[in-house]
């Protein structure tokens, strides 16, 4: 039986790891590639490096922080913040990438996706969705959570699959670094309108969180950044928690090889 | 001993690279046929479509042949595996090596397709060198949505169809998932590869 995901998200800002709340109010919680290397023996079930600057001048940094990162996984590794361009992509992919994570520049320019999806196929493809809950609905926005888009969240989820992206990543931004737990009635509308993965980002600061998005929100994946990263709960206690509920995870690496 | 890590411009070949030379094999990349006359063995991988096979013309498709006829071993990773068989529908146009018997189909079912995850897999009655000191139900990394029919798997995943995990055939190996992306199992898997050159290179 395929097995729910548990990611870890590494937020870097020239090179370092930070994590914020409501994507502000940064903080620095240390070194990509050693952060990776513990998670990756840990049992964690897939990387994703968001660079959360992604300015001109630190493309090349990000860069080298892939290519340190990948070097400590054996397990697959997704980079998002700040794709715009095919370009962009064919970098990181050769950086170690296995995946690229599209949002603004995917917005800006659907077309990217399909272009994308068939030079590498769809499983390189992840489109990143941040999502908002207002009066009418979920909304989706842009430029790291400040630009509302015309296009609603779910609307927008369903476009990117038909375009040919392989997974979609969905970010609650109103729960994002909150620890109230993941948005489940986001990640299950999300995940009705699509036949694609969907990984719940946003919110994660309890196991309970965990089971509640994969049970009551129906997600593929569940994704945490500072949760990990401080050291809060261990990715191996957070499974045997899973398992013990009877939710489908891969067990932790045994530390014997 | 040379693996000959086979470039045909689809996806990145960092982490096949990066994975074999962990088990204490690296390879070289083989960018045209002739590269494949000094290989002790091959490996290709391959994300993607299985169009992008189409750029392994006939003149690839004889060096690889030739070097099976050398009793070269031959490993194909994803897309690589699906290669083996005879096609596949994604692409009907493109033939595969025709190695193993029958055509790749697409993934159907009450079941999120591509299959993307960790996943199982369950040993078959067919003995597996490739498989050596794995366990049955192993945890593996797949990311596809095409797969290949069961009739010569020594070990099978079912994601709405049962489909081939690990094909073997003397020394012809495929996996449908990735073992530079499958954490300590995959290392096995890739170090059993590396052995198995050893001892016939």
């Amino acid at each position: 039986m395929l097995a729910r995901r548990i990611i870890a998200c590494l937020d870097v800002c020239d090179g370092r790891v930070v994590k914020g709340v409501n994507f502000a109010g940064l903080r620095q919680a240390g070194d990509p590639a050693e952060l990776a290397a513990r998670y990756d023996a840990e049992g964690i079930d897939e990387v994703v490096v968001l660079d959360v600057t992604a300015t001109l001048e630190n493309r090349a940094a990000l860069l080298s922080t892939i290519r340190a990162v990948s070097r400590q996984l054996s397990i697959p590794l997704a980079v998002g913040g700040g794709i715009r361009s095919v370009d962009d992509a064919k970098a990181a992919l050769d950086a170690g990438a296995d995946k690229v994570s599209l949002n603004t520049a995917a917005l800006r320019d659907p077309s990217i996706v399909t272009t994308l999806a068939r030079r590498y196929g769809s499983q390189a493809v992840v489109v990143a969705i941040d999502a908002r809950a207002t009066p009418n609905g979920y909304e989706a926005r842009s430029r790291s959570g400040t630009v509302a888009e015309p296009i609603p969240a779910i609307a927008w989820a369903r476009e990117a699959a038909a375009r040919g992206a392989g997974e979609i990543l969905l970010t609650s931004i109103d729960r994002d670094g909150t620890k109230r737990g993941f948005d489940c009635d986001l990640t299950a509308a999300v995940g009705e309108a699509v036949a694609i993965p969907v990984i719940a980002s946003g919110g994660a600061g309890a196991p309970e969180h965990f089971a509640d998005v994969f049970t009551h929100g129906r997600a593929d994946a569940a994704l945490a950044a500072s949760v990990f990263h401080f050291s809060e709960h261990g990715v191996a206690d957070l499974k045997r928690f899973l398992l013990a509920r009877g939710i489908p995870v891969r067990p932790p690496e045994p530390n014997t090889c | 001993m040379t693996i000959a890590l086979i470039d045909y411009g689809a996806g990145n070949l960092t982490s096949v690279a990066r994975g074999l030379t962990a088990v204490g094999a690296p390879p070289r990349l083989a960018t045209t046929p002739s590269d494949l006359d000094a290989a002790t063995a091959i490996v290709v991988p391959g994300v993607g479509h299985f169009g992008a096979t189409a750029s392994l013309d006939a003149a690839w498709r004889e060096a690889v042949l030739a070097a099976i006829a050398r009793r070269r071993p031959i490993l194909g990773i994803c897309l690589g595996l699906q290669w083996l068989f005879e096609g596949s529908d994604e692409a009907p146009d493109a033939p595969g090596l025709g190695l193993m018997g029958g055509r790749c189909f697409a993934l159907t079912g009450p079941v999120k397709v591509p299959h993307v995850g960790w996943n199982t897999f369950a040993r078959t009655d067919r003995p597996s060198r490739l498989l050596d000191g794995i366990p049955d139900e192993s945890f593996a990394y797949f990311t596809h949505s095409y797969a290949a029919p069961v009739d010569e798997a020594v070990a099978i995943t079912t994601h709405g169809q049962a489909f081939a995990a690990v094909v073997e055939r003397d020394r012809v190996f495929g996996v449908q998932f990735h073992p530079e992306k499958s954490g300590r199992m995959g290392l096995r898997l890739l170090a059993n590869f590396a052995a198995l050159v050893r001892e016939t290179g």
